[in-house]
């Protein structure tokens, strides 16, 4: 090959390197090469160190939920040529891709109850983030309000990519039963109301009345959720009149592995298609009028509008939006629906059972699969000694709101993966260390 | 008929040819496949849940008024389904897939497997720190493998894919200086033609202005122009500079960029792109850099996903380090790990939290297990090969095609659309290779060379690969030159024709919907 190019060796190409940065030997301090068996017995090791959600007695939410992903889910999303393909920019050979990336939009249309959805964001955080701007540009307004109930990962990461932006980002105090108290906070210069149901908390609430005041002032409504599973029991972001909905698709066809990735969930009013950040699919014809799909609208994005474009995102969840479509297409809304009232049931009586534990009160008012609780003692105390039992209780508030006052409340989910021995063990734990 | 040199076809018989018409609308191997929603019943679904019990709603009436209208398939409809579509893609496990700049080389499947074990698939972000200590120690190997490989004091390990990990880069920039009271004066960044549409977009969502500079007539940035935009530099925040750069070619004075652009005073943020080419022959804490994003998903391995999920984890200098995100992870006297989130003291510098969690930990373990399987050596020559594929296919192809630009390349060749006829674009080329069975080279970028064509072959092609791939682009190469119309209808023999992007666009249609009460009843 050297020949061919007319080189002396590899060395030449490198030869526009200036002198002092270039490497001649290898760069220390890191190991040679390894076979598959001492790889895989250098990362099992690690692996051995965590303590698994599969384990059982498993209580944590807050954003990220343990469901059972179907077997098959897992093998779709292994398929050479789902998994080692790019972004469908070749649609003659990408169809696969993109005919899933149409049926996902519609399922979470359909899920969110909006007029359309996009192919999927990085996480729901960065699709919260991304609607606050998407709502400036709307509106061209330059303030947002969060509720006390917006996750607070969701919040700051929107505080974040705001304040870069000079956006002003007003965030109520955290509130357990909060949300309406949005209301209140919108004026003639609110660009939108983020508003969370469930909220971290793991209250639902129907926004609404949110909405309609969002509305009045020429604001735009964005309702959240980190919990998709629950929108096949609770009131959707399209039945409170929400113009942008977004959210964590991972509970659908997605693993936990420790916070990523994710898929972002991202759906809006028609009206407002055009400013929607990230990978749009299409439907269109072939030169012979054959169905066909295609990227489109992408004269929003970054590769065509450069420094005009309504958001930096190129890549997106691309195979982790395919896992939630197969999941969703196993499940069907008749799935759907029996695996929320699982959920559902299986909060509610964990709710029951660490409510009859003396000193706990339960101090979420509406839920879904997820609520707060208060302890009579500190809530790191208590879930320190409730691992120490093989329970893992939840999320101390204060982790997620250092500063709110909440020293003594935790926060936990049950799914459809918890069992009626996991709530009694957490419930007979809980009784010891109180 | 054309035919090239193995014997396919590479024009159709004739355009009214109808001889793959079949009743089933499947055609051989190439079964029809609707969507989900014009065949699934949505009374159906294909998981076997327990019944659940009927128990007390706790919803307090915040319940949803319509049920999800969704069709659920049984397991073996579902994999059909997706099985199906599947055959609808091109992959990398099927062939060369030359996409300059997004390096598709192999995914190694021990890391599909390694991702896969539940002490890394299964463990909970919030769960409680003294039971992640596997995962956090993961991720603090990792960011010592990428710190070693950049020569960077710092790296930030939450950015989810390249742009944001560009993101993160510009957001620390921006907090520094802040921090020495200069945010409001210094809003100008640098930014050549070449660069990715993620650069310029990066520097506006930070609240900066972008300032274009041009190319010289060697692809790489135009060292005068750069002097004279730094003459009065007082308002310029940094450059942001891909090395090396889109035209696939290194920066040669790229020590000399750093140093002009720290004495006006700004940072330099290095696009990381295509570091893959540099790996362990370059690091790019010698030359001059202060932040670089790197995406796992290109130079480390981690599959594509059809358009993500990506990883962009971002090295930071000494300047900027002080900056990083939260979380971020520090290691006890005692050997313990723990997440350095909102509530401790060590984040008070920190510009803030870009997402939920604390990464892309799926990605992290597969990254890592290239890097364990490959090692300092084997990263190297990783880089070297891909370097050396690059090379040859310019060099087999140079007379044939236009070289965009004299020399040796880095890990992709880049040519412009001089050599082909008048009528004949880029895109017919590239619609023409799909015929030929390879996935289009990466088309009109850069803009800053005509009809851009960009072939990045990646380390894992062989020879016989390589000449292959080669031989059919030169086939593809020489009717373009001859103005061959027949190429204007390729591909022909894709799953589907040439699609209408600009009706897609015209009136958008994004999800499915039933089709009217009337229509059905005129079937």
């Amino acid at each position: 090959m050297l020949n061919v190019i007319g080189a002396a060796s590899v060395d030449a190409f490198y030869e526009d390197v200036p002198e002092a940065a270039r490497f001649s030997g290898l760069i220390e301090g890191l190991p040679n090469h390894q076979g598959e068996l001492a790889v895989e017995r250098h990362l099992s090791s690690l692996a051995a160190k965590n303590r698994t959600a599969g384990e059982g007695r498993f209580f944590v939410g807050c954003g990220a939920y343990k469901h059972h992903v179907p077997a098959t889910v897992d093998h779709i999303i292994q398929r050479s040529e789902f998994l080692t393909t790019y972004t469908p920019y070749q649609p003659e050979i990408a169809q696969g891709t993109l005919q899933t990336l149409f049926e996902f939009q519609t399922q979470v249309a359909e899920l969110t109850a909006m007029d359309v959805a996009n192919a999927s964001m990085y996480d729901g955080s960065t699709a919260c983030a991304e609607a606050a701007l998407m709502a400036c540009r709307v509106t061209k307004r330059r303030k947002v309000v969060l509720s006390g109930g917006l996750h607070p990962h969701y919040a700051a990461a929107t505080r974040t990519l705001c304040e870069a932006q000079g956006i002003k980002v007003v965030a109520l105090d955290p509130a357990v039963d909060g949300e309406l108290e949005l209301s209140k906070s919108v004026d003639s210069e609110t660009a939108c109301l983020v508003g969370q149901s469930p909220n971290v908390f793991g209250t639902v609430t129907d926004l609404s009345p949110v909405s309609e005041a969002a509305h009045a002032q020429g604001a735009l409504m964005v309702s959240v959720f980190t919990e998709a599973v629950s929108l096949g029991l609770a009131k959707p972001p399209g039945e409170m009149d929400a113009d942008i909905a977004v959210g964590e698709g991972q509970s659908i066809g997605n693993p936990l592995t420790f916070g990523g990735p994710y898929v972002g969930l991202f759906a809006a009013t028609q009206k407002l298609v055009r400013q929607m950040p990230g990978r749009l699919c299409g439907e269109t014809v072939d030169a012979e009028g054959k169905r066909g799909f295609v990227l489109t609208l992408s004269t929003r994005e970054q590769h065509i509008r450069r420094d005009k474009a309504t958001s930096n995102i190129c890549t997106n969840s691309g195979l982790c939006a395919l896992a939630f479509t197969a999941h969703m297409t196993l499940l069907g809304g008749t799935g759907l629906k029996q695996l929320a009232q699982l959920n559902h049931e299986a909060a509610g009586a964990l709710a029951d059972a660490l409510e009859a534990v003396p000193g706990v009160e339960v101090i979420t008012p509406r839920f879904f699969n997820e609520f707060a609780f208060r302890t009579p003692v500190n809530a790191e105390a208590v879930l320190a000694m409730l691992d120490e039992k093989g329970v893992i209780g939840g999320v101390r508030a204060n982790r997620l709101l250092p500063g709110a006052g909440m020293s003594d409340v935790i926060i936990c989910a049950a799914t459809e993966c918890t069992t009626a021995e996991d709530i009694a063990a957490y419930a007979d734990a809980l009784k010891e260390v109180l | 008929m054309a035919m090239n040199s193995s014997g396919r076809r590479t024009a159709p018989v004739s355009a009214s040819n109808d001889e793959t018409h079949t009743v089933s609308g499947s055609r051989g191997l190439l079964q029809r496949e609707d969507l989900i929603f014009e065949f699934g019943s949505t009374k159906e679904t294909g998981v076997d849940l327990p019944e659940p019990g009927g128990k007390p709603d706790r919803l307090g009436g915040v319940s949803r008024s319509r049920d999800v209208e969704l069709p659920g398939l049984s397991e073996p409809e579902t994999v059909r389904h997706y099985v199906r579509l599947s055959q609808r893609n091109y992959a990398i496990d099927l062939g060369l897939f030359p996409l300059g700049s997004c390096t598709m080389k192999h995914n190694p499947r021990l890391n599909e497997r390694m991702a896969r074990l539940p002490g890394f698939a299964d463990v909970h972000p919030m769960q409680p720190q003294s039971t992640a200590q596997g995962a956090l120690e993961l991720i603090d190997q990792l960011a010592s493998w990428l710190t070693t490989l950049t020569g960077m004091p710092a790296v930030a390990m939450s950015p989810k894919a390249g742009a944001h990990g560009e993101l993160c880069g510009m957001l620390a920039i921006r907090k520094a200086l802040e921090a020495r009271g200069e945010l409001d004066t210094r809003r100008r960044v640098l930014v050549p033609a070449s660069a990715h549409g993620t650069n310029p977009a990066t520097a506006i969502q930070c609240g900066f202005t972008v300032d274009e500079i041009g190319a010289d007539a060697r692809g790489r940035v135009d060292m005068a122009e750069l002097r004279e935009k730094l003459t009065d530099g007082a308002d310029v925040a940094g450059i942001m500079l891909t090395n090396p750069n889109t035209c696939g070619l290194f920066e040669t004075d790229i020590r000399e960029i750093a140093d002009l652009i720290h004495d006006a005073g700004g940072y330099f943020y290095c696009d990381g792109a295509n570091f893959n080419a540099i790996m362990g022959r370059v690091r790019p804490g010698d030359l001059g850099i202060d932040a670089m994003h790197i995406n796992l998903h290109k130079t480390f391995s981690t599959p594509h996903g059809g358009g993500g999920p990506g990883s962009g984890p971002t090295v930071l200098s000494e300047a900027l380090a002080p900056f990083t995100p939260v979380p971020f992870i520090v290691r006890d006297e005692d050997g313990t790990f723990h997440l350095v989130e909102e509530d401790r003291e060590e984040a008070e510098q920190s510009f803030g939290r870009m997402t939920a969690f604390h990464g892309q930990m799926g990605m992290f373990v597969r990254a890592l297990s290239y890097m364990l399987s490959h090692g300092a050596d084997g990263l190297k020559q990783a880089a070297e090969d891909a370097v050396l594929n690059a090379n040859y296919i310019q060099a087999r192809l140079k007379s044939v095609m236009t070289p965009a630009f004299d020399g040796y390349c880095m890990h992709e060749a880049l040519f412009s659309d001089a050599f082909a006829a008048d009528d004949i674009e880029t895109i017919d080329i590239a619609k023409a290779l799909i015929d030929e069975g390879y996935h289009p080279m990466t088309m009109y970028f850069p803009l800053v060379v005509h009809g851009a064509m960009l072939i990045e072959p990646t380390e894992t092609e062989s020879k016989a690969e390589l000449d292959r791939f080669c031989e059919a682009l030169e086939s593809v190469a020489q009717r373009a030159a001859s103005g061959d119309p027949s190429m204007k209808a390729a591909p022909m023999l894709a799953p589907i024709r040439r699609l209408d992007e600009t009706r897609a666009a015209r009136k958008p249609i994004l999800k499915w919907t039933p089709p009217e009460p009337e229509a059905i009843a005129a079937e």
